[in-house]
């Protein structure tokens, strides 16, 4: 028998601190950003900076004949002009594989591409100078069909092929048929990440020559700055990048779209440059969501248990690489759904083509894999003579469920629970147009369209799943320092905040480790080991993991320090409030005062398990770990006019832990606005390679008018593999929401016998609704 | 580049009258979109040097109510806002109701119905309640002062009978006694630019019915088939419309649209818009707002 015994220490019965994890202390940069005093990275300025500005292709695909940059450099105020022939290092960059060009040398392969950089005293003088460069073009025929790029049938329009990608994925038997069979193509639109914070840097070279120091709105530091260097020919430790403000980021700041020019101009001119985007420039700077095409045919049982689904996924990328590998892989792997999958056939293509290129956006991948299986699984309810609930929850995914890829789902797994969860959230209380039958709240809004009479409400269902962190083999890992020194802690990471509220977070965990109050967040820049990119759920779980063990080894020099002066045992040793407290006797220190005089300094790299290569059967596991959500719309529609007013969206979102809700909160009401966006009206129009629409007149994001209230509730089931508990929670908002707000459309648009509208492609636009026969290429 | 900014409306023209090729702003909501675009320039070799500013002439900003009380004087100055407020909105309902669909509110602040006219395209909002009304622009330059109907204001995409040193001083419409109401398409529920539009105003003592329509041609179109056809089958007695007479009204206005298919939308679906607004407009006007 073994006697326990119960600690002497007298707990505090203090409140519990404002700032530690699970509260939601405010954003430190919150009021700086409501009251505009955030310095965003367009707002950067040095003393006697020259702007700079980039020459882009016309044409989406043509040899480069010559550049004549003479009369350029004529008018008064031009500093340098520089072109391909200017660039010292590597010719090229890109994230995954480096075939994008710093600037066209021989062909031209989207319109926008960059041609040329001029520096100037003025803007304007920057856009003569732009205006006075003389390029002549021979004009090659475009690539523009994806199926083309797949049959072969074009030449070559990069060294590398047209084919970025084709990756398989055969599990089980291939041959097995259900009784029960649904099918459909599905076409999802090119959306743009469209953050407000447009593209801007500076960059201001060492004096002395050598090196040089960027200032830029970025989801990745070091990544950056491996790829800048390269093309600058500089040592890496030459290039030191800072973070400017950025105003959003989505996976459009993750590739390199002005950095490589500013310090080029910069370094040459021996004086900071600054440039900036317009909004238009930004389209034609930055990587967009891929369109695709995705087919997909389901077999089930008669009562809906799904035997196996085939796929075929068809992703245009573009001109350039970018991740379109990953984002191949992410869409096939997620093929599935949030559902048990016993067989699977899926083939899966990204492409290249002269489209402007396509790389990350939130989601990636599994936004356009997540509406074609979500599509698929209300036309097997509708086959099985099931509601959308009902079949969702035969098929529901557990933890320890293979993938079909093999993968075990190893992730805390509570789908059941999500669908449960937003079931019982209530519906809206308000009949269509509200209570008041206000105009403004029926489809059409303040174009007074519709009466209440003309509208119809629908409900409808989505469901997803979500890989966090990278995945295949990726050294993936988070840096972080910690320094703790009279009481105050001193954080240091290169984690981009991008608005995701990482800076918050970061100062709830040390406050909950380390018992301290004030926490100072040094200068997010290279100056310390890689954060990884603020990209696919990972920082909460990544940099959060190395912020937690950073303060935890300072907390264990704490202890040490402690357990030395008073003759103890650490291991006795914890924080209680803002004391450290002996737990076997009576020793009740403020960190403050145990820490005075003292410095401890520590720095970790977090890493999360390591993941392989898929191989060619598409099996292996590539993935770290799962988040999953469920989301509800109720949507009223005008179906003669074919306008929409999304009434309401619950949602029952799997995150692990809170660290802190009301940031949750933000995430999963952005996150649903965005993939409201995709469902009724974002889309970037190309026509014969050329954008139609890149500005905010044309391309529309939801206003408030549009973006419903969100009633959410957070499913907290820590995550043991989590180094807190807490899954990533940016990306699975905007996932299943499209899929739930377009079958909410279709149910609303229900016929006499009760069958409901294909809508097979996102957007879902007026005349798709009201025209029929345009809505339904197989429908 | 120079900035003139003129505080009376003799100020004004006679700027214009020593820069005709200045350019007039007033809200500056599309001449400076046009600006930061690149697509209209200031200040540089082949554009206007001078900017005539008249957004503090204070004639441009005021109504007057002929003393009748049957027209109403619109300076070209006065903001959607200010015709979205108490008591133009009562005057002309329909000129609210179109003033409401324009951007934020801060365009609406600051955007005028001067600027609508002059901008001209297929697309403002006021437009079509202008053209139903047979609105009267009025016009001023150096030489003189003229009146031209807004159906000849009107000539094509963004082209006005404007002449070089022209201002527009203000637009006359009469108040009718009768329903009349705005409806726009865009692809979002508000700050939208109209896919397609109609205005339709109702003369109870003339028993006529006009409708316009935008963003569906050239200019703003007026779809004289489908008004004879409403004046000729509407139960003006009861004031009631019937279905089958409310679609073949929407039919005829439809008719008279000629759209085009761009990024923003199809011909077909344009044309569609016009049929189903027209038909809810007549509706509307003839049973009032619908009773749930």
């Amino acid at each position: 028998m073994s006697i326990v015994e119960t600690p002497r220490v007298t707990r505090t019965e203090a409140p519990v601190r404002d700032g530690v994890i699970g509260r939601s202390p405010l954003r430190p940069d919150g009021i700086a950003k409501v009251d505009g005093s955030f310095q965003f990275s367009s707002d950067l300025h040095a003393e006697g900076a020259a702007w700079g500005a980039t020459l882009r292709s016309p044409h989406p695909h043509a040899r480069i004949v010559s550049i004549d940059v003479s009369k350029a450099w004529k008018i008064d105020g031009v500093d340098a002009v520089i072109t391909a022939a200017d660039v010292p290092g590597k010719a090229t960059y890109g994230l995954i594989a480096h075939d994008q060009p710093v600037f066209a040398s021989d062909v031209v392969r989207y319109v926008g591409e960059p041609v040329a950089a001029v520096a100037a005293d003025h803007p304007e003088t920057c856009r003569r100078a732009l205006e006075a460069i003389d390029v002549v073009y021979d004009e090659l025929e475009p690539l523009l069909d994806p199926e083309a790029a797949i049959a072969g049938t074009h030449p070559p329009i990069h060294p590398d092929g047209n084919v970025v990608r084709h990756q398989r994925i055969v599990r089980g038997d291939p041959d097995a048929t259900g009784e029960v069979v649904v099918e459909g193509t599905y076409e999802i639109g090119m959306q743009d990440q469209a953050f407000l914070g447009l593209e801007a840097a500076l960059a201001i070279p060492d004096s002395g020559g050598g090196g040089v120091e960027l200032h830029i709105a970025t989801q990745w530091l070091h990544e950056d700055r491996g790829q800048i260097a390269a093309c600058l020919g500089l040592p890496e430790d030459q290039v030191r990048l800072v973070l400017g403000g950025v105003g959003g980021a989505f996976g459009a700041r993750e590739d390199i779209s002005l950095q490589v020019h500013t310090c080029l101009l910069a370094l040459r001119l021996g004086k900071p440059v600054r440039m900036a985007y317009d909004r238009a420039e930004s389209f034609l700077g930055h990587v967009h969501r891929h369109p695709a095409t995705i087919w997909m045919r389901h077999h089930a049982t008669a009562d809906g248990e799904i035997v196996k689904i085939e796929a075929r996924f068809v992703l245009d990328g573009g001109a350039y690489a970018s991740t379109s590998s990953a984002v191949l892989l992410n869409a096939v792997t997620h093929t599935q759904g949030p559902y048990r999958c016993p067989n699977a056939v899926v083939d899966g293509w990204a492409v290249r083509t002269n489209h402007l290129p396509c790389g990350a956006m939130r989601g990636f991948g599994v936004v356009q894999a997540c509406f074609a299986h979500e599509s698929q699984m209300d036309r097997l309810a509708e086959a099985c003579g099931r509601d959308p609930v009902e079949i969702r929850l035969r098929n529901v995914m557990r933890t320890g469920d293979p993938l079909i890829t093999g993968q075990v789902v190893e992730s805390v797994a509570p789908v059941e629970r999500c669908i449960r969860e937003t079931a019982a959230l209530p519906l809206p209380d308000e009949p269509i147009g509200g209570r008041d039958a206000d105009p403004m709240r029926l489809p059409g809004g303040a174009g007074r369209t519709a009466d209440v009479g003309h509208v119809r409400r629908g409900i409808g269902w989505g469901v997803s799943i979500k890989n966090l962190m990278y995945s295949e083999g990726f050294d993936d890992y988070s840096t972080a320092r910690c320094r703790l020194a009279d009481g105050r802690v001193t954080l240091k990471f290169a984690t981009a905040e991008v608005g995701q509220g990482f800076v918050t977070i970061a100062g709830q965990i040390a406050r909950t480790i380390l018992g301290v109050d004030d926490v100072d967040l040094a200068r997010i820049d290279t100056g310390v080991g890689s954060a990884g990119s603020t990209s696919a759920s990972r920082q909460t779980w990544m940099s959060g993991g190395a912020v937690d063990a950073a303060c935890r080894q300072v907390r264990e020099r704490l202890f040490e320090h402690v357990a030395d002066l008073h003759g103890l045992d650490p291991l006795q040793l914890e924080i209680d409030g803002t004391d450290v407290v002996d737990t076997l006797g009576d020793l009740r220190v403020p960190v403050a005062a145990a820490t005075a005089g003292q410095v401890f300094d520590e720095t970790v790299e977090y890493r999360h398990r390591p993941t392989v290569d898929l191989d060619e059967n598409g099996q292996g596991d590539c993935h770290v770990a799962f988040a999953f959500v469920a989301h509800r719309a109720v949507v009223d529609v005008d179906p003669e006019l074919g306008l929409v007013k999304v009434v309401q969206i619950a949602t029952a979102q799997d995150v692990g832990r809170a660290l802190n809700p009301l940031s949750v909160i933000g995430q999963i009401e952005g996150g649903i606005a965005q993939g409201l966006g995709l469902a009724v009206m974002e889309e970037i129009v190309q026509v014969d390679g050329r954008i139609r629409n890149a500005n905010f007149t044309d391309y529309l994001l939801p206003t408030m008018l549009d973006m419903p209230p969100v009633v959410a509730t957070l499913v907290e089931e820590p995550d043991p593999q989590a180094p807190l508990g807490a899954k990533g929670v940016g990306e699975p908002p905007c996932i299943s929401s499209t899929p739930a707000i377009v079958a909410a459309i279709r149910d609303a648009l229900r016929d006499d016998a009760g069958r409901a509208r294909p809508l097979v492609r996102v957007p879902v636009r007026p005349q798709d609704i009201a025209l029929s026969g345009t809505a339904s290429p197989d429908g | 580049m120079a900035v003139v900014v003129p505080m009376s409306l003799r100020e004004a023209v006679d700027a214009l009258a020593a820069n005709p090729g200045a350019l007039v702003l007033a809200g500056g909501t599309d001449a400076m979109v046009e600006i930061n675009d690149g697509h209209r320039r200031v200040g540089h070799a082949g554009s206007p040097e001078v900017v005539v500013a008249v957004d503090r002439v204070a004639e441009l900003r005021s109504w007057t109510l002929d003393p009748g009380g049957s027209r109403l004087t619109i300076g070209a100055g006065v903001t959607y806002t200010e015709l979205m407020e108490e008591p133009l909105a009562s005057f002309v309902p329909a000129l609210a109701e179109a003033s409401r669909t324009v951007g934020s509110p801060q365009i609406r602040n600051a955007g005028t119905l001067g600027g609508n006219l002059g901008t001209c395209s297929p697309a403002g909002d006021g437009l079509p309640v202008l053209s139903a009304l047979d609105a009267e622009v009025h016009l001023a330059g150096a030489t003189g002062t003229r009146t031209v109907s807004v159906h000849d204001f009107m000539v094509g995409v963004k082209q006005t009978v404007l002449a070089p040193g022209e201002i527009i001083t203000a637009v006359t419409v009469p108040l009718l006694d009768g329903w009349q109401g705005y409806s726009k398409v865009g692809v979002r529920n508000a700050m939208v630019i109209a896919t397609a539009s109609a205005c339709l105003a109702v003369d109870q003592p003339t028993r006529s019915v006009r409708i316009a329509l935008g963003s569906v041609a050239p200019t703003i179109v007026r779809a004289p088939e489908a008004e004879s056809f409403a004046a000729g089958h509407v139960d003006w007695g009861a004031g009631h419309v019937d279905p089958a007479t409310a679609g073949e009204f929407g039919r005829l206005a439809a008719a008279a649209a000629r759209p085009i298919d761009d990024h923003r939308s199809s011909a077909a679906y344009r044309r569609h818009a016009i049929d189903v607004m027209a038909r809810r407009l007549l509706e509307r006007a003839f049973r009032g707002a619908d009773p749930t």
